[in-house]
């Protein structure tokens, strides 16, 4: 299994990861060989396997839907790279 | 003192022939010290552990605490520790202040420990040689030009050269297994659901499990009655009793049925390796116990199922790191996507970058049901395994690396070969069962670990053994030339 420098790219955009050509290059090569190395699982029959997600195979546990946590806006913004009126601030989103 | 152990140093500490305060400041002479030869501390937190020792001094002077209280032990840099820094061996954190304390470290804070600091790791728990941190590279106590595996490596070669009395890691595919056996101490992954992760900066949500790394398998379970236990905070939290781990501990071996699966002794073990682990499994047949082969047939199959569903899993998990409400921002954004972009570039390292694209593709539209899928259905393979030999042994042994500790800089070049050496220690993640890394003597100078794997919430089955062993043989006791100077 490879994959071109396109193909690397494009799961780079995706991914939000801004890669130079130098980085295509060497992810090209690592990436490529990752796939090769996963590639052996198609070989095995699993017809008829259910997939395990949870090794303990337990359910989601719900809770009833009340606020617990206090608000602790200041806490949470402190660590923050820009805020401004007790707001996360970002680039322009909208013109 | 640095060579005591727990139960030791809480009788000492009781008996007033010691103050917390006085053990603590030991230990940080110790890391200052030392510590620059190994690398293993990322922070050190003086002041919090100072004003912790004087609280515990407080607690034990009216005849109050835990065997814990006043003990000073460090914990791997994924714990989020309220007020101090938490940076998970990445640039992406490098200036993060947890507003809020892990479970984990919160038990530990209850039962009175001392918090020395927070120690390297490979970055966001992707590594096997914690090469992988932004914070350098660990050296290994036993032979500085050797790794001290990973990715729990600052943990384990801190606990091995005295630099804390034990140590917290986590263990996604093998990381606290692998470093314990690395550096010579012993450790145990816990069943998966047993440890809570609430506040432990996630990796592979379905796989990882906190767990404690100490000396001796009689300080591991002092360190898990305080980790274990139902955290509703955490939404996969089990919901079971808690074992006594100390008072299960001297049962005797007398009749033990231990199952040595023959793919975990094929091509690719080192021999010195093999001779250790098979002396080690003579020992436990003079204690009583019965050894048969047994057979986990698809352990192959656990390298490529792993490398599909942890990357996924982190892929998902580490989308979180937008730059927007911590972590690392790039300079002068000219948008949005610009800034997710440029701020994750340079906040990620390249391996935490690989795996975010590796489980990227494997999510993609059109791949799902070829990678996640297939790799879960595998997963169900492995976990069959390992549910059939149980029926008919009450644990299985084996090595966990096939190698001792190798060469910094011998595996950087080849992501494979590395991941490749994960062979013995995946499937247990897989299967979410719980395992030990237990010293079981030196091959090629380095130490050697020995695994004992075990059922779901037999971790008292699991220190019970390896503390028996650990009564007859002195491995455990073992401590590097480079920790004896100071």
């Amino acid at each position: 299994m490879s994959i071109d420098k396109q193909d690397v790219q494009k799961i780079a955009h995706l991914a939000r990861l801004a890669l130079t050509e130098e980085d295509a290059d060497q992810y090209q090569h690592s990436l490529s060989s990752i796939l090769s190395l996963v590639e052996q699982m198609q070989s095995i029959d699993t017809d008829g396997v259910e997939p395990l997600s949870n090794p303990l195979e337990m359910t989601q546990r719900l809770r009833e839907d009340l606020v617990t946590e206090e608000n602790r806006r200041d806490a949470f913004l402190a660590n923050a790279p820009q805020t401004e009126a007790g707001l996360f601030l970002v680039p322009k989103v909208i013109d | 003192m640095f060579e005591q152990s727990i139960s030791t140093l809480a009788q000492k500490l009781r008996n007033k022939d010691i103050s917390s305060v006085e053990l603590t400041r030991h230990f940080l002479a110790r890391i200052a010290k030392l510590d620059p030869q190994l690398n293993s501390y990322i922070t050190v937190s003086e002041q919090r552990a100072l004003e912790q020792a004087a609280a515990a001094d407080t607690l034990l002077q009216n005849g109050k605490g835990s065997s814990l209280t006043g003990i000073p032990i460090a914990h791997k840099d994924l714990f989020c520790t309220q007020g101090t820094l938490t940076t998970c061996g990445s640039k992406m954190l490098n200036n993060f202040i947890p507003p809020y304390e892990s479970t984990v470290t919160s038990r530990f804070q209850q039962a009175g420990a001392v918090m020395l600091g927070k120690t390297n790791m490979d970055e966001f728990a992707m590594g096997s040689s914690n090469e992988n941190s932004f914070y350098g590279a660990v050296k290994n106590p036993w032979n500085l030009d050797m790794v001290p595996g990973g990715s729990s490596g600052g943990s384990a070669a801190a606990v091995a050269a005295g630099l804390a009395v034990a140590a917290t890691g986590t263990d996604t595919g093998g990381s606290i297994r692998q470093p314990a056996s690395f550096c010579g101490i012993t450790g145990l992954k816990p069943t998966y659901g047993r440890v809570s992760r609430f506040g432990m900066i996630a990796y592979a949500s379905s796989l990882d499990q906190g767990g404690p790394m100490a000396k001796s398998a009689e300080d591991c379970a002092h360190l898990m009655q305080a980790m274990a236990g139902f955290d509703d905070k955490d939404s996969t939290s089990a919901e079971q009793a808690v074992d006594d781990y100390v008072a299960n501990l001297n049962a005797p071996l007398t009749g033990l049925k231990i199952g040595l699966p023959k793919e975990y002794f094929g091509e690719g073990l080192d021999s010195a390796v093999a001779d250790v682990i098979m002396t080690a499994v003579k020992e436990f047949e003079k204690l009583g116990a019965t050894v048969k082969e047994i057979s986990l047939p698809n352990l192959q199959l656990s390298i490529p199922s792993y490398y599909v569903i942890a990357p996924s899993e982190a892929s998902s998990n580490l989308s979180r790191f937008d730059g927007v409400r911590f972590g690392h921002r790039c300079d002068d954004p000219k948008d949005l996507l610009d800034m997710y972009m440029r701020s994750r570039a340079e906040g990620f390292g390249t391996e935490v970058q690989k795996r975010i694209m590796v489980g990227t593709y494997a999510l993609s539209e059109g791949y799902y049901d070829a990678y996640y899928l297939k790799a879960q259905k595998i997963r169900r393979l492995i976990k069959e395994d390992f549910v059939k030999a149980l029926e008919e042994v009450d644990v299985i042994m084996g090595p966990v690396a096939p190698t001792t500790a190798f060469g910094l800089g011998s595996k950087t070049s080849d992501p494979v070969a590395m991941y490749l050496e994960d062979i013995y220690t995946l499937s247990v993640n897989l299967a979410g069962i719980p395992a030990m890394s237990v010293p079981a003597g030196f091959a090629n100078g380095m130490p050697v670990g020995l695994q004992v794997m075990g059922n779901y919430f037999a971790e008292a089955k699991l220190l019970n053994v390896a503390h028996q062993y650990q009564q007859h043989t002195d491995w455990h006791l073992q401590t590097p030339t480079m920790a004896k100077g100071a």
